[in-house]
This record gives C-alpha cells, structure tokens and sequence, in this order.
C-alpha cells in the first residue's frame, strides 16, 4: 500500500537541486520576444490620449498591441465579462492599457514607460464604506435565511450589535504570472502557463485568438504557489504571450514582474461583517442577523461565489436557530478581489467567532463555554442557514481533545496571573474551532477527468485535470495509483497537467484537488486493471480471484502458480492487444443547491479542525508574538499524513500572516502603496510560533465516499489560525481586566494592536 | 576583466554590461535556471547564493549568502559563486538538500533552492554559530516560503547541521590558492572598475565621471532591478584596503566604510548593548553580508538602522576627497532628505566611535510590522549617563520619524539636569510631540510612529529602573 504513508513530495528532488523546471526556466527559444504591460496610473475614467511612439521606437520593441488592435474577443472575465486584457476605460489603477513584445524582459520593461498618455479622469469609489453606502455594487446583494430572524431578537433576554472588519490579503506565491506561448502550426498554439485553471485558460485565448479550443493546448507542470491567485488571474499573461505569439510566429514569453503583479492581479476580499445577535443567560444564540460586505474591486470575477461562500461559513461550527444573513458584492475602483485559500469562507467565519467572543465577554463566561454551548449537534440542532442537516459532526470530540492536550484550562490560569504580575507584557489564548464545506457551490464544477497510458515496458503515465501548486496532488494521485494497481512508485510519473490529455477540467480549487482527480484516476486504473484480469483469466482460464495485485507483482493461483512483473504483463497484453489505456471520471455524488431560495445541500461534507493559539503582546507599541500553537485536524484517513500536515502548518501561517501583519494600504488616488514585499510582510521564520504542535486527528475515516476515505486539506487549515487572532484580543481584553470587548479589526498589525490597547487604557471602551 | 570561480571553473567576464546582476548572469548568460527570480529586491530570498571569500584578516574561507539579484557580477571578482547546482557531489545530495528531502522542506519548490543555499552558507558557518538555534533562525530569515510555515525547514537545517564536512571542505586549501590567483589579476576594463586605493579611486573619478561607486549594492541594484535605469560603469570599492580596515583599542573603535553588516554586527554585539538584537533585524544575513556600514550612512535614507546607533554613540566620520581628509561628528553629517554633508568626490572611509562607559545606559529598539527582515516604522537609540541622580548628558536618536535620522534635541534639553524619573519621561515625550512631526506611509501612520516613540521612552525608563523579567516581545527563544 502506497497511501497513508508520508512519502517525499514527488519532486522534492527536483525543487533541492534547482532542477524542477517553472515556467520561465524553459529554455528560450530562437528570436523569442518578451511582453510587458503598460498600466493606468488613474483608478476611474477614459484614455483620451495614448501616443506610443516612442514605446515602438525605443530598443528591442518588435509590437505593441491596444485595445483597437485586439481583432476578437477583448474580455477575459472568467464568470462574468467585466475584465478587459487591454482597454481605454479605467476602472482602477493598474489597468492594463496596452502591452509591448520586445527582445528582452528589460527592454520590454523600459519601453512601457515611455508611454505618454491622458485621461478625462472621473470621481472614483476607493473605499468598501463608501461602496456600501453608495449601494456601489458588481452583483445584487444575496440573502439566506431559515425561521424569522427579527421575531428572535426581539424577544431575545441578550442582543448586541458589532461590526468586525478584516483585510485583503495578496497571495505573494514566490513565483509571480507567467506563461510562454509557442506557435504551432496552423494558428494552433501552445502556451505554458503557472495556472490553477487551464482549461478557463484554454477556453479565453481561444476566444481572444478567435480559434476553436482545440487549436489551443494549455500546460502546467507546476506552479510556484497559487493559493487561489491563478485561478482566474493567470489569463492575462496567457492570453498577451498567445496574441503576440500568434501576430508574430515566435516564442513569446510573458511574466508580470513582482509589483505589476502585486498591483494589477486581485486579492483576497477584505470584509466589514456587522452582527445584530440575541442571545440568552447561558450564551446560547437565540437569533442573528449578519451583513457580509466583500470588498469586490472593479469586477465580478468570482465575487458572487465567493461572498456567498462568506455566507455559508458566517455559521461556522454553530447553530444559528433564527437567521438572516445578507451578502453584499461592492464596486469600488481597486484591484478585482478573486479567490484566495478559503475563498470568502474565513471572513465569515472571522465574524462568527467575533460574535462568540463577544457573548461570552458580555455574559462573563469563558469563551471556549460559548462555543461548546453553541455547537451544532446531529440531532436536533443540526440545520445550517442553507438548510444543509449538518452529519457526521465531529467537532464537539475533536474540540474536546485538543482542550484536554494543550492545557486550555491550566494554561488560561497561568496566563492570568502572569498578566497579573506583568504591567507592558500579556498573554493572551484562544481555541477556535473550523468547519469548512467541501465541494464547489457551483455544481457542475464538481467534476474530474482522467488519463492513463500503461505503456509495454510497464511504466505508468497518469494525467489528470489538477494541477500541482506545492499541494502534493501529483504525490498523492501516484500513491492512488500505485495502491490501486499494486505499482512501485518509480514505475508512475504523474506528468503535467495539459488540455490535450484531460479536456473541460474545473480549476483546481475549493480544496477538491484530490477528491475530485484521485477518483477519477481511480476509475481509470481499475478500467486497466479490469482489462488485464479478464485478459489474464482468459490467457490462463483462471476466475478472477485467482489472481492478485501485490507489491509490483501480479500472481495467479494456479496448479502451477504464475507470476508477472508489470513490465512482463504489459508487454504480454500489449503482443495480445489489449488496449491499456483508459480514460477515468468523477462527478461528486449527492450534492445539490438550489441559489434562488438559499436551500440545499451544497456540500459533500465538512472538513474540521481546531487550534489552541497563545500570543504575547506589547501594550506599549503593539508588537506580537505566538508562543505556541496546538492543532488538531481531520484529514480523514490521511493519504500522505507528511503533505497533509505541511498544508495544515502552511495553512495555519499563512492565515495567521492574513490576520496579524499582512496588510495592503492604498492611498487617496487608489494607488497601492504595499507593492513589493519592502512593504506588505507575508511571515517570516521568526513568526513561526515558538511551540508548534500539529496532529492529524485519528480514526476518523471520512464517512462519505471519498478517495479512500480521505479529506480535502487544502483550505480548512488556514481558518485554523483565527485562533490567533482571537487570543490577541484576548490578550488586549486583560488591560482591563476582561471588562471590555476589545474591537479589534484584522490585520491585528502592531498598529491596530497598539490603537486598541491605547483606547482601553485611555477608558475610552471598545476601541 | 572580470574572474570569478562558478563552481571549480574559473568564468572571465569582459563584455557583460557592469548593471548585470548575478542573477542575470546566472539565468540568462550561464542559462543556470535554478536560481530563482521572486522579486528583485532583495527582500525574499529566492535568489539566493552563496559568494566563497578570502576573509581579508584570517586565512579562512568565509561563505555567504547573497541576493543574486541586487549583487552586480562585479562584486564577484576573486570570488567563488556557488549556486543550486553545484551542491550536490555526483549522484549524492548535499547534506542540506537531503534534510530538505527527508524532512518536506519543500511544497511548490520555487522558494526552495534559495533556502538550500541560505542553509548551505550556515552549514559552513562558524561552529559557535552554527548550532545555534537563535542563529539558525537568523540564517534562515531572509528567505521567504509561502507554503510550509518554515517548521520543517528549520527542521531540515537541524538535521543537516549533523553532518560535518563536505565537497567544499575537502577542497578548500585548493579554492584558496585559485581565488589568490585571480585576485591578482587586474579586473579594470571598459565595464568595471575595481580600485586598490583611495588615491585609484580619485584618479579614476576623474577619469570617468560617469561611473557610479558601489560597495554592497543592495540599495543601487534597486534603480536597475525597480526603477529599470542603466548604470554603464561602475567602480567598486570594496577592494581598497583601506576602507575594510578595523582598529580597536581600550574604548575605541574604527570601522571601514566598506566592513559589511554582518562584520559591524559581530564587533558592536559585545560592547554596544542592544545592538546585537536590533542588528540581526536589519535586513537579513543576505543583505548583511552584502551591504557596508558606509553605504547605510551615505546613503542617508531616514529609515536606515545603523545611523540612530551611530548618532546616539555621537560616532565621528572620516571623509577623504581628493582634497584631502577630514572628520566630522556624525550629527552633523546629515543635512535635509537624502542630503549629506559629503563633498564632489568625497567619500565615508571609517567610522569611530567610543565604546559606551559600563554605567551609562545605553538602549536601541526596532520597531517594525515583521520582526524579519522588515524596515523599521521608528528605529530609536539612546545614550544617558547619570551623575548624582541627575541626567548629565543624554543622546536620543531616531529614525523614521524625519526626512533624516536626527537626534532629538529638544527632548534631550528637557532632559539634561532633571532627575530621572516619570516627571522626565514626561517631559521628554512632550518634547518629541513638539520636535518631530513624523511621516503617514505604507509601513506606519504618523500617529503611531509618534506614539510608540514617546512609549519607547517609558520602555527605556521602566527597564531602567523595575526588576522585571521581560520588556520586549522581540526577545524569544524558540522551540
């Protein structure tokens, strides 16, 4: 058996001698040109003027293309149009307005700044208030509901009103946009692209090129991190390198340096969430209402669904017995916000826990009381806002383990009388718990396609429609394949994901990389292994359990017992004509959603998890730090436990950078001042916590079907870091000894730290 | 000519431009694509790696991490680059690699050969150092992985740290003898300009006008990597003797202009107190080991580290021109944004100071989003003697809170006389409100600088005088 076993990421070789190639590392080709953008220096209005001589004279520039120059189609939006590869109209600053190809990367880049271009410049809408206000919106505000939420709270014996903000967040994969175009013959081209989606891809530069998509073949190897930011983002450079591929019949390359990436390609939706919860004497949630307003940007992108996948995690692990909760996409003229690792879930679910933390200050309660007193059961108090019958629920065990290892209660007393004794220094705790839907909220994305070659000599070439961004998918598809066919390691290579080889994939998104993929490649593999046992039956007339598949060796039970390599039983049913290649298919079973009405059940099942999170804070300039963090996390039966931690511990940091120091800051004109990584601070190794224990939560097998009982992974993790946030605040709260609910926004950066502590000691409240 | 050791093979470089960075060296002339580009600042790391020198004071070789992509390939000059490639020893991984391996270290991989070779530099570090586990995260923090949460990195450096030697140990004494060989050779030509004196130095500014002078050039590199300028010619300065000199007697010191970071770091530790936290914050050991003292005076930007130290030491420059020499207290030197008292053609060649007396009070604090490898919202450092109860003479420096790092004067006027006590810090934080009118920018807003400057006092003060154990969330020791 190759799964549940931590074998090495499949090309970690690869990735420690430099020799695991990205996609500007392919070697150039002959007379290959280079693009460059030139991008708006306004954030809302017309170009009235774009003279480009002096772009098309300067050294090296071979073609400029404008908007006018773009002969078919000209907009890229993945779900709804709205995003322009190249356009005269403004609609943020970054807009890309023209593209150069030149001989050299710096050329390229030298000649876009000889632009000399004019606007009429109009009023623009910057900030997420003023959109709220101005009902400034890229979709219609979305409501779900069940039982009347305003009959709850005003009969509620507690109710209060909050708001809690959180920030964007820029993916920063270390590896920024890039895709190289190679012409074919024919008009056909294809492009290698860093992308999370190639067949969206595929799909747009066949529509900017005005070919079929068969003459278009996307490729992605692998990526240097995507974490959502290649979903739909990635098309832009695709679709420049194919036009200037296609008008010039050369290799054309196209990679956004660091801050025209960090600039012109979206975030993660920042967030106002304002609560009107009631509640009673126990902390028990009696009725909410919720305001999500996701800061959208200029465009659509995949704005709706991710605001209502807000929606759907404003719950939580939580009963919400009356609720209403609304979702609000708003314009403003910025970057379009697009998916990001959790993909709306953990603002929502940031809310939730605020709400919580709340009750249990108002009510003097500790607030991992609260959150026990609320959790969802499987009996009774089992249905979500969404009408979901929420099933298999092991958070109240899982919680219950982790408060048990990590001390809570011993720890949350030490932690008192240490901030009893320490005047600048506090402490701070928290236990947050996630649960987080798995399936994509559009169902017919929920479908994967597979491909396997068997070739005579008994290798093993698997495609399928994920791609590997750091995740471990290939990994984890190999040990799939090699558990199903009974194959060593060495004998699979899981290659690059191309739409030649796997047609009308989803992105590899909503965490359902393996769920997805690891089924279909299943069903492919026992297509083969199918074939051979009934050509094997034949050939020795056997039955079926004569023979067996174990450890790279097929043997039948015979009067004489036979036995096959797998280079021999290939070649032998290859000479017999046996077809050894299948394809293979999944659609997600059981799944259903009806957005009219908000009801359904849109998820497959829930992933979850737990994290204990203790912090220490400087009251007199707000700096942090996390002491020490316990995880608990439900994998399933985990098919490499070694990957399956590395996302839980990635995710876990990576959302704790989103909450604490990650922080993006536009000034008055809407220009991004956080545009390199001088400035905007993902995490360091020094914001490790100092104690760090991560533990797969054991003998839960997923109870649905999944791909051997597996859970998704790769976004739950992420939410797990609210925990720090919330002990942040906790550790603010002991200022004044617990009396006040401190108001603390996301990012918890020294500054807003400080601003809040300085408020409590100023007795100035809530902060 | 440019020579240079990549590897074993010696590469002479005569016609590659003097703005070639060393990691457009790498990937497009030496079509070595294992070093990777992440943002050409020299703020992530995926850069990368490691320069081999002859230490100019002992007969070892010192092997430092580098961001290839703000080293110009000049600076390599008598050197030996080391690069991803070159790790491994035939078929075997180098130790650093294997850890990396067999601990996960690596998920999307393209941050990886940068931390391979930052991991290799510490695996040749000083044996004091090397096991170090406050150390061992300094080493690592100038590498930025937005995939793993750094655990099973700093693991993978643990466990590589259990091996001793490798390839490059065993072929040290003949490493030694090739770089002393091309030191040798003279590298001047049409690109680069590598002088052994001052008095070089002045005849070629003469000479050539246009040419730019660099040192680290971890701030020059910027306007070629972000602002996409030319720079045709450039002489470096690194190689003049005199400018690497350090003098240390009883209670002085005088450090060269061009002693980098990383050098300053290891002689200030033990006599200026809190500079050796403060200093393992400046940049990362890349950026230390590549940028110089004199560059970070020069350059004169507000938000630079050492300036606040060195104003609060009341440091003395020495500046040389073709006109001759001269000193001037440190305080003087800076003159409105980016503007310095230096002259056409004068140069930083030391800086000297006084090593701080045993009871005088001495602080420097960093104040910063990320505690890695971040630029500092306010930087402040503070010298007090006290006689007789009574501040006799205070020094308060900062930065971030002007156009130039400047000393606080009036706060130090209400200061001087007083007592030391809360009416004083009192005073003092007044004082600031009044003196300094601080920048709002990406890093900070003008109300915290000016808030966090006037608690840092009352840090100083409280540390000062109550017996508590910790003041400072920067001070840590990890797991």
């Amino acid at each position: 058996m190759s799964v549940n076993k931590a074998l090495a990421h499949e090309s970690a070789t690869g990735h420690v001698s430099g020799t695991a190639r990205y996609v500007d590392d392919i070697p150039a080709r002959e007379q290959q040109l280079y693009v460059a953008i030139g991008y708006s220096s306004i954030a809302h209005g017309k170009v009235t003027q774009l003279n480009l001589d002096a772009v098309r004279a300067a050294p090296g520039v071979v073609d400029v293309l404008r908007e006018e120059d773009l002969p078919f189609a000209r907009d890229i939006g993945p779900a709804f149009p709205g995003d322009p590869l190249l356009s005269n109209t403004v609609s943020f600053m970054g807009q890309a307005l023209f593209a150069v190809a030149a001989k050299s990367h710096k050329l390229a880049q030298q000649a876009v700044s000889l632009a000399i271009v004019k606007y009429d410049e109009q009023a623009a809408v910057l900030k997420l208030d003023d959109a709220i206000q101005q009902q400034h919106y890229v979709r219609p505000p979305h409501r779900m509901q069940r039982g009347d939420a305003d009959a709850a709270l005003n009969k509620a014996p507690h109710r209060l009103q909050g708001s809690v903000r959180t920030g964007g967040q820029e993916h920063f994969y270390l590896e920024g946009q890039v895709a190289l175009a190679i012409p074919g013959e024919e008009g056909s081209v294809t492009v290698h692209s860093s992308n999370q989606n190639p067949t969206e891809a595929q799909h747009l530069v066949a529509a900017v090129l005005g070919v079929p998509m068969h003459k278009v073949t996307i490729e992605t190897r692998r990526m240097g991190g995507g974490f959502g930011g290649k979903e739909t983002q990635a098309t832009t450079c695709c679709a420049l390198a194919a036009l200037f591929c296609a008008r010039q019949a050369v290799a054309v390359s196209c990679r956004l340096p660091r801050r025209d990436d960090m600039i012109t390609t979206g975030k993660r939706h920042g967030f106002r969430c304002d609560y009107d919860v009631g509640f009673d004497d126990e902390g028990i949630i009696v009725g909410i209402q919720y305001c999500l307003a996701g800061q959208c940007g200029h465009s659509a992108d995949l704005s709706d669904a991710i605001v209502d996948r807000a929606m759907f995690h404003c719950d939580n692990a939580y009963y919400l017995p009356d609720v209403m909760i609304e979702g609000l996409r708003c314009k403003t003229n910025t970057v379009s916000n697009t998916a990001f690792r959790g993909f709306g879930g953990p603002q929502g679910m940031v809310a939730m826990e605020n709400v919580i933390d709340e009750i249990a200050f108002k009510l003097k309660l500790d607030p991992l009381t609260v959150r026990k007193r609320n959790f969802y059961n499987t009996i009774d108090r089992n249905i979500t806002p969404y009408h979901q019958t929420i099933e298999h629920f092991n958070i109240p065990k899982l919680v219950a383990q982790l408060e048990k290892q990590a001390d809570y209660l011993g720890r949350r007393k030490a932690i008192s009388e240490f901030n009893a004794g320490s005047a600048i220094l506090k402490r701070g705790i928290a236990l947050t718990p996630v649960k987080f839907g798995i399936s994509f909220t559009v169902k017919y994305l929920n479908q994967g396609g597979a491909l396997l070659h068997l070739y005579s000599d008994g290798s093993l070439q698997v495609n399928h429609g994920g791609t590997e961004m750091g995740q471990g998918l290939m990994t984890k598809i190999r040990q799939i394949v090699c558990t199903e066919l009974a194959m060593n390691t060495d004998s699979v290579i899981v290659s690059a994901t191309r739409t030649d080889k796997v047609p009308n994939t989803s992105a590899t998104a909503a965490s359902s990389g393996t769920d997805i993929n690891g089924m279909a490649v299943r069903a492919a593999a026992r297509k083969i292994k199918d074939r051979l046992r009934a050509f094997l039956c034949d050939t020795h007339e056997v039955t079926n359990d004569a023979i067996s598949f174990a450890d790279g060796v097929i043997s039948l039970k015979a009067d004489v017992p036979i036995s096959y390599t797998w280079p021999e039983l290939a070649r032998t049913a290859y000479l017999a004509r046996i077809p050894l290649s299948a394809t293979g298919f999944y659609k997600t079973p059981d799944i259903h959603y009806d957005r009219e009405s908000a009801q359904g059940q849109p998820f497959y099942y829930y992933a979850n998890g737990a994290a204990v999170t203790e912090v220490l804070i400087d009251t007199l300039t707000g700096e942090t730090r996390i002491l020490r963090a316990d995880i608990l996390h439900d994998v399933g039966n985990s098919i490499n436990p070694a990957i399956d931690i590395g996302q839980i511990e990635g995710g876990y940091v990576q959302g704790v950078g989103w909450l604490t120091h990650e922080e993006l800051k536009w000034d008055d004109k809407g220009r991004l001042l956080t545009d390199g990584p001088a400035t905007y601070k993902i995490p360091a190794i020094s914001d490790m916590p100092d104690v760090f224990n991560v533990e797969l939560f054991q003998h839960a097998p997923n109870e649905v079907e999944t791909i051997f009982n597996s859970k998704a992974v790769g976004e739950p993790p992420l939410m797990l870091a609210i925990s720090a946030f919330a002990a942040i605040r906790d550790a603010i709260a002991s200022i004044c000894n617990y009396r006040v609910f401190p108001k603390l926004n996301a990012p918890a950066t020294p500054e807003e730290v400080l601003r809040v502590c300085t408020n409590l000691k100023s007795g100035d409240g809530a902060g | 000519m440019i020579q240079f050791l990549y590897g074993e093979q010696t590469i002479s470089l005569s016609d590659a431009a003097a703005d070639t960075t060393v990691l457009e060296w790498l990937r497009l002339h030496a079509r070595q694509t294992g070093t990777k580009e992440g943002c050409a600042s020299g703020d992530c790391g995926a850069c990368t790696v490691v320069v081999v020198s002859l230490n100019a004071r002992r007969p070892v070789l010192e092997y430092n991490a580098v961001n290839s992509c703000i080293a110009f390939v000049g600076s390599l000059h008598g050197k030996q680059l080391i690069s991803v490639e070159q790790l491994a020893d035939g078929e075997s991984l180098h130790p650093v690699q294997q850890a990396m391996v067999d601990q996960h270290g690596s998920q999307c991989g393209f941050c990886t050969p940068g931390f391979v070779m930052s991991m290799f530099a510490h695996y040749h570090a000083e044996e004091n150092k090397r096991s170090d586990p406050q150390q061992i995260e300094h080493a690592l923090a100038g590498n930025l992985c937005r995939c793993t949460g750094y655990k099973p990195i700093k693991q993978a450096m643990r466990a590589a740290l259990k091996s001793e030697t490798d390839q490059y140990n065993k072929a040290n004494d003949v490493t030694v003898a090739k770089l002393k060989a091309l030191q040798l050779n003279d590298a001047n030509d049409r690109f680069y300009l590598i002088p052994k004196s001052l008095s070089d130095l002045f005849a070629m500014q003469v000479k050539h006008p246009e040419a730019r002078l660099v040192a680290g050039a971890t701030d020059l590199a910027l306007e070629v990597t972000q602002q996409l300028k030319s720079i045709e010619k450039l002489i470096h300065l690194k190689s003049i003797p005199k400018l690497a000199e350090i003098k240390q007697d009883d209670d002085t010191i005088a450090i060269g202009a061009a002693v980098s970071v990383e050098e300053c770091l290891s002689l200030m530790a033990p006599i200026v107190p809190g500079a050796e936290q403060m200093l393992l914050r400046f940049g990362s050991s890349q950026v230390r080991n590549q940028a110089t003292i004199g560059g970070n005076i020069g350059n004169a930007s507000p938000i630079g580290d050492l300036p606040p130290l060195l104003l609060a030491l009341d440091a003395t420059l020495e500046l040389q021109g073709p006109a001759g020499m001269r000193s001037m207290p440190i305080n003087e030197f800076y003159i409105d944004y980016k503007q310095t008292a230096l002259q056409a053609h004068e140069i930083i060649t030391a800086v000297k100071f006084f090593e701080p007396p045993a009871d005088n009070h001495f602080a420097v604090y960093k104040i910063s989003k990320r505690m890695d490898d971040d630029i500092s919202a306010v930087c402040m450092a503070i010298s007090m003697q006290i006689t007789a109860g009574k501040v006799a003479n205070i020094r308060l420096a900062l930065g971030g809170m002007a156009a130039i790092p400047k000393r606080a004067a009036k706060a130090e006027q209400a200061a001087i006389g007083k007592p030391w006590n809360e009416q004083t810090v009192s005073d003092i934080q007044a004082a600031l409100s009044e003196e300094f009118s601080p920048l709002n920018d990406a890093r900070a807003s003008a109300e915290y600088r000016a808030t966090v400057t006037k608690n840092l006092i009352m840090r100083f003060f409280i540390e000062g005088s109550t017996p508590i154990e910790q003041t400072q969330v920067a001070l840590h020791v990890s797991e």
